[in-house]
């Protein structure tokens, strides 16, 4: 086998991050001549393998088993485990979401094979494939390099690759077995649940005023709420500023908080980490401001200013009621 | 309950970073170190799970990283309430295989017996996201990773784990148990003056990386560190603050249209 994507289902479905593996599988693929076969196990797993077939892939793989029925870190981890001794693909790929952060560096335990996490890329450099990530604050970019033989786990970025480039196509399913020893599944989990909103929906806002750690101290937020006001915008936040409890939970933007797309998204002393920039960088138009002029929001920014946002929110805020 | 703590020092987020002449590391001369974001929330939690269960046990800070720079993070980890503390001194070029890095702490904590290990869910360095699970699983312990809520129940641990967007999922773990914790489930104390000077008398237990034998050789390296380029076109405003201000007005009054 060449390339394994295993699958996560979300609502019966695919989940869109496991989709967005399969397109940069399938673009892996194609440059360096290798198949894509997709693995299929879990709740609803039948439904995930005939959504998967009807993608350009060598051949779907499905696994039907009681104990995968709901989430347990060992069971799924000795799952792919044994589906990659058997079938010994060259890489394993996932969507890095966070159920899969819980298991994927198990199985890369227990195959005692490297797991390359985050992953925004690839590159071929003669027979080589280097993996592409974001280092240290995402202010830098690494090229990996696997250093043994057999399989490579790579877990891609939510959002590196695009559903829009999935190809289309039709597999055939095979079902094949694992052998689970329920005494060996330590960990037991309940649903998954949303925690009570009640909150600001921010998907819908037209403007959002978004702080950063660049604001120092609480006392500095006044001065949020009072340009938000007066460009009667929405406030929305990275996590320091709600873990702080600054602002209440739903006004985090970012991977574990809201995703928004308003017209305007001021992006004020945020660094743009990726997991922040994955909730905004659907924005129309994003104005940041921030201190460090290397810092990586201006990768996203229609319009920036390198300078210091308690000297320039004031002004801004007073310029605008003066209008 | 015998806890340990992995807490790691790392460039702070507002630390200028300059790529060293290997391109393969930072040059460390003008980085501004800090602890790694989630291992303070670790640690905090470490600390108050002890308190919760009325001060048995100790709390064992656990680091790697270079003899001159790492015992400060190591200290203030002391200052705050750890009991002890084991500090794998490191020299460059570091070890950033994932895999590679948890089997030295599996080999350097193996005698301890912890009940419990926790660590921050990612580095803001390397971001492997992985030491946590890998050492877990080395060392034959149960896991969860992106913890945001700890309770004890029945001689076991019941984690809420974070899923995307606002989801959560409540995960049963027996002991021995390793957990990744992920920032805002606590509020992280600052060491007390007394803390502080207390700290100054407990035990740092130091080793050499050179001298835990641990199997193998790396599985993935660094092959280049570089810059990205950026993916849009940004204008760059500039001027004096009212010039800036200016600007801006001009762009959502006439471009943006959001005034
Ligand atoms: C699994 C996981 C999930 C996460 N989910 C989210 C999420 O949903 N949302 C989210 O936001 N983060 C999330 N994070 C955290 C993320 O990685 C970053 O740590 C976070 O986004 C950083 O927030 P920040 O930009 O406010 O702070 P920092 O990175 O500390 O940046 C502060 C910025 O402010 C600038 N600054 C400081 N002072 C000034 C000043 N006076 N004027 C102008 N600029 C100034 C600095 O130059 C710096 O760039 C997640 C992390 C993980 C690992
Ligand atoms: N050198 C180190 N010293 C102490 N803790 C570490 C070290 N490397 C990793 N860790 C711990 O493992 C967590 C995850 O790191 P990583 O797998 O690199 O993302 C960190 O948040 C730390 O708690």
């Amino acid at each position: 086998m060449d390339i394994l994507v295993v699958l996560e289902g979300a609502n019966g479905a695919i989940h869109r991050i496991s989709k967005e593996a399969l397109a940069a599988a399938q673009a892996l693929g194609k440059d360096i001549n290798q198949k894509v076969s997709v693995l299929a196990f879990g709740k609803n797993s039948d439904n995930l393998s005939k959504e998967a077939s009807s993608f350009n892939v060598d051949e779907v793989i499905l696994i039907e088993d009681d104990n995968l029925n709901s989430y347990s870190a060992d069971a799924y981890a000795e799952t792919i485990k044994q589906v990659v001794e058997k079938e010994s693909p060259k890489f394993v790929i996932m969507g890095y979401s966070y159920l899969v952060r819980d298991f994927f560096p198990k199985v890369s335990a227990r195959l005692q094979k490297p797991l390359i996490t985050d992953v925004i890329g690839y590159k071929t450099d003669g027979g080589k494939i280097l993996f592409t990530k974001q280092v240290i604050h995402g202010k830098l970019t690494v090229d990996i390099e696997s250093k043994v033989d057999g399989p490579v786990l790579v877990g891609f970025q939510s959002a590196a690759y695009s559903v829009d480039n999935l190809e289309n196509g039709s597999a055939e399913v095979r079902t094949i077995t694992v052998t689970l020893d329920p005494a060996q599944l330590k960990t037991t989990s309940e649903e998954p649940f949303q925690e009570e909103s009640g909150g600001v929906d921010l998907t819908a806002a037209d403007k959002i005023v978004s702080i950063g750690r660049g604001i120092s101290k609480e006392d500095n937020m006044s001065m949020i709420k009072d340009l938000a006001t007066a460009l009667k915008a929405e406030i929305g936040a990275s996590r320091p500023i709600v873990d702080s409890g600054w602002l209440p939970n739903s006004h985090q933007v970012g991977s574990s908080g809201q995703s928004v797309s308003p017209n305007l998204y001021l992006a004020l002393g945020i660094s743009g980490a990726i997991q922040h920039v994955v909730g905004m960088k659907g924005s129309k138009n994003i104005v940041a401001i921030n201190r460090d002029s290397d810092a990586p929001i201006f990768e996203v920014a229609d319009y920036g200013v390198v300078g210091d946002i308690l000297e320039i929110i004031p002004k801004l805020t007073e310029a605008i009621n003066n209008l | 309950m015998k806890i340990g703590v992995l807490v790691k020092q790392v460039a702070g987020s507002e630390s200028p970073l300059r790529i060293d002449s290997n391109e393969k590391w930072v040059d460390e001369e003008s980085i501004d170190f800090a602890t790694n974001e989630s291992d303070s929330y670790a640690l905090e939690e470490a600390l108050q799970i002890i308190e919760r269960s009325g001060g048995e046990g100790e709390v064992v800070v656990i680091s790697m990283g270079p003899a001159d720079r790492t015992p400060k993070i190591i200290r203030e980890a002391l200052a705050k309430g750890g009991n002890r503390a084991i500090h794998i001194q490191e020299e460059t070029p570091y070890e950033t295989d994932p895999f590679m890095v948890a089997s030295i702490f599996a080999e350097a904590v193996k005698d301890e017996s912890f009940d419990l290990i926790l660590s921050g869910l990612q580095s803001d360095d390397l971001g492997s996201g992985q030491t946590g699970v890998i050492l877990g699983e080395l060392l034959g312990m149960s896991t969860a990773t992106l913890v945001m809520g700890v309770e004890l129940q029945d001689g076991k641990l019941r984690v809420k784990r974070e899923l995307e967007s606002g989801w959560f999922q409540w995960v049963t773990l027996p002991f021995p148990a390793c957990i990744t914790i992920q920032s805002g489930l606590n509020q992280p104390r600052y060491p007390s003056l007394k803390g502080i000077m207390g700290a100054k008398k407990k035990e740092i237990k130091s080793i050499t990386k050179g001298d835990i034998k641990v199997s193998g050789t790396p599985m993935q390296e660094f092959s280049k560190m570089y810059l990205h380029k950026a993916e849009k076109r940004t204008e760059m405003i500039e001027g004096s603050t009212d010039q800036i201000v200016e600007r801006m007005i001009d762009i959502f009054k006439k471009e943006i249209k959001a005034i």
